[in-house]
């Protein structure tokens, strides 16, 4: 069906670069093309571009420049940060403090800590997805080096108490990351007054390109480098920069930044009322995540009785881009962490629903949404062996 | 996920979908917590399978290959759909993504499930029959 619309609602996975965005980036591929290292003029032009970009993400994070570094992405700054932290504070402590449902870059970044001795321990959540801060408190000990809780959630949304986790870290000084890869350009952020001393963030989620990020580190941090080699980043993140992407990734955060109030505004309107028609027009269906403290452009369903990979590929046929936590779009047997995480039964993760919205989307798009998904459904529970078991029982 | 046009047909459009009343045989195989559950209810008459139907929790290629086994037993003497195989599923639906072959496996197994239960209800099983249901032993989750 190649005549249908294409709806893309897949934000929290990718956002297309932005024509603002193109427009302050392209001449930085083929005309200003310099070296930030080199000498000459057009090196020094790059490195005007690079100085200007971390100048204007450090305003949009109220941090200093020089507490911004520009990285690969969101899992090159989540490793940095977690892996250079074990590193620098491996000698005073060998545990980390991070929770259930935290982004793979971060669990399994722990997970090779645990490989060479550290411990970790992952708080759990509540069945919104809540970390507590009293949870965290709790898992602290004598020799933890680091806690890391992201900031939002990127397959339910849900929005951490980070202020609160981070004023606990400091009071046991202990270092605290957060992820705010979703979170970043949806969210204001205010690394004071957020009480963190590491902060990720990838410039693909807000409408910049792919391959670049920002790791924050606040000044008189300490962590270990990752990467070796030349002098860039002030000694402590070698390789090239990626100018191109760096610029983009300022001009978009500043953009977002601008833009914020409008769009959570208009985001969490869409996204409330796509919530309530799906919730009252299709039964057995819940919503994963907070019902309040979640992202504007998150919503995410669970459909009793089907699963999640044949929503999407009927959605996929109907022109609408979306994804799942089944097993089967992840490519492992069990379902995703996060919904296992919330206190799902497997055979309910496996029938979830993830919509996230973006600038594109428009409330008529989720309208024809929510009546192509009622005949999904209908469809495939017809065909399921659960439905019929649970409606002899008299549902 | 790329499936091919056979695959994306049996799933929009899965034939033989249902439970078959007072059916002769039928069997489920799978479970919830794996993510997929394959039902298949059979009609037999003069050791014939004169229908089949499927009821299927589970992802695209779940459906399509339980809309396709289902389809390639129906008319089929119990001898032949004995030989039925999950790669012959497979090949018959122009092939699946290497991770979902225990998809087709499943719907083997639920075939073979429904015919064991008539083979030994009826005290058809042999000694020359019993390996066709071996593959019910294996768990569908390791095929690949």
């Amino acid at each position: 069906m190649s005549d249908v619309k294409r709806v893309y609602l897949d934000h929290a996975a990718t956002t297309p670069v932005r024509p603002e965005v193109l427009d302050v980036m392209l001449p930085v591929f083929g005309r200003q093309y310099g070296n930030p290292s080199s000498f000459y003029r057009s090196g020094q032009e790059a490195r005007r571009l690079v100085d200007q970009a971390r100048q204007s993400v450090a305003a949009c994070l109220h941090a200093d420049p020089r507490e911004i570094y520009f990285t690969s992405g969101g899992t090159e700054s989540d490793n940095w940060a977690i892996k250079g932290t074990a590193a620098a504070l491996g000698g005073k402590g060998r545990h980390i403090v991070t929770s259930r449902i935290e982004h793979h870059a971060v669990l399994h970044s722990c997970d090779a800590l645990a490989r060479q001795g550290y411990e970790i321990t992952a708080v759990e959540v509540d069945a919104d997805g809540l970390v507590s801060p009293e949870a965290v408190r709790a898992a602290l000990r004598p020799d933890t080096i680091l806690v890391s809780i992201m900031m939002a959630n990127n397959e339910i949304g849900t929005i951490q108490p980070i202020r609160e986790i981070g004023a606990i870290c400091r009071e046991h000084k202990v270092l605290f990351h957060t992820d705010a890869v979703q979170a970043a350009g949806a969210l204001p952020i205010d690394v004071g007054d957020l009480n963190v001393d590491l902060l990720s963030i990838s410039g693909h989620k807000f409408y910049a390109p792919k391959g670049v990020g920002v790791l924050y580190i606040r000044r008189g941090v300490r962590i270990a480098n990752l990467l070796d080699g030349g002098a860039q980043e002030s000694n402590r993140r070698a390789g090239t920069e990626n100018v191109p992407g760096i610029v983009a990734l300022a001009r978009a955060l500043e953009l977002a930044v601008a833009e914020m109030p409008a769009t959570a505004q208009l985001q969490s309107r869409l996204r409330d009322q796509l919530i309530e028609d799906v919730m009252s027009r299709i039964p057995h269906t819940r919503l994963n995540g907070h019902p309040t403290r979640r992202l504007p452009n998150n919503v995410n369903f669970s459909f009793e009785f089907i699963e999640g990979e044949s929503i999407l590929l009927m959605l996929d046929h109907f022109g609408y881009a979306c994804s799942s936590g089944s097993a089967c779009t992840s490519g492992s047997l069990d379902p995703s962490h996060v919904l296992l995480a919330i206190g799902l039964p497997h055979e309910i993760a496996h029938g979830s629903l993830r919509v996230t919205l973006g600038h594109s989307t428009q409330a008529e798009d989720l309208r024809r949404l929510t009546a192509d998904l009622e005949q999904i459904v209908a469809r495939l529970r017809a065909m399921s062996p659960l439905y019929e078991e649970k409606t002899q029982a008299g549902l | 996920m790329q499936y091919s046009e056979k695959v994306m047909d049996h799933f929009m459009n899965p034939r033989n979908v249902g439970e078959i009343e007072n059916a002769d045989a039928s069997g489920t195989v799978g479970n919830a917590k794996c993510g997929d559950i394959m039902k298949v209810t059979l009609k037999i008459e003069n050791g014939v399978v004169v229908d089949a139907k499927f009821k299927t929790f589970g992802c695209g290629s779940a459906i399509a290959t339980s809309s396709m086994a289902t389809e390639m037993i129906k008319g089929k003497t119990l001898d032949e759909a004995l030989r039925l195989t999950n790669k012959a599923v497979a090949e018959a639906l122009d092939g699946l993504p290497p991770i979902k072959m225990h998809c087709s496996l499943l719907a083997e197994q639920a075939v073979k499930s429904a015919l064991q239960e008539y083979f030994i209800k009826n005290n058809l099983l042999t000694d020359e029959n019993r390996h066709f249901f071996d593959k019910l032993d294996e768990d569908a989750h390791d095929a690949g």
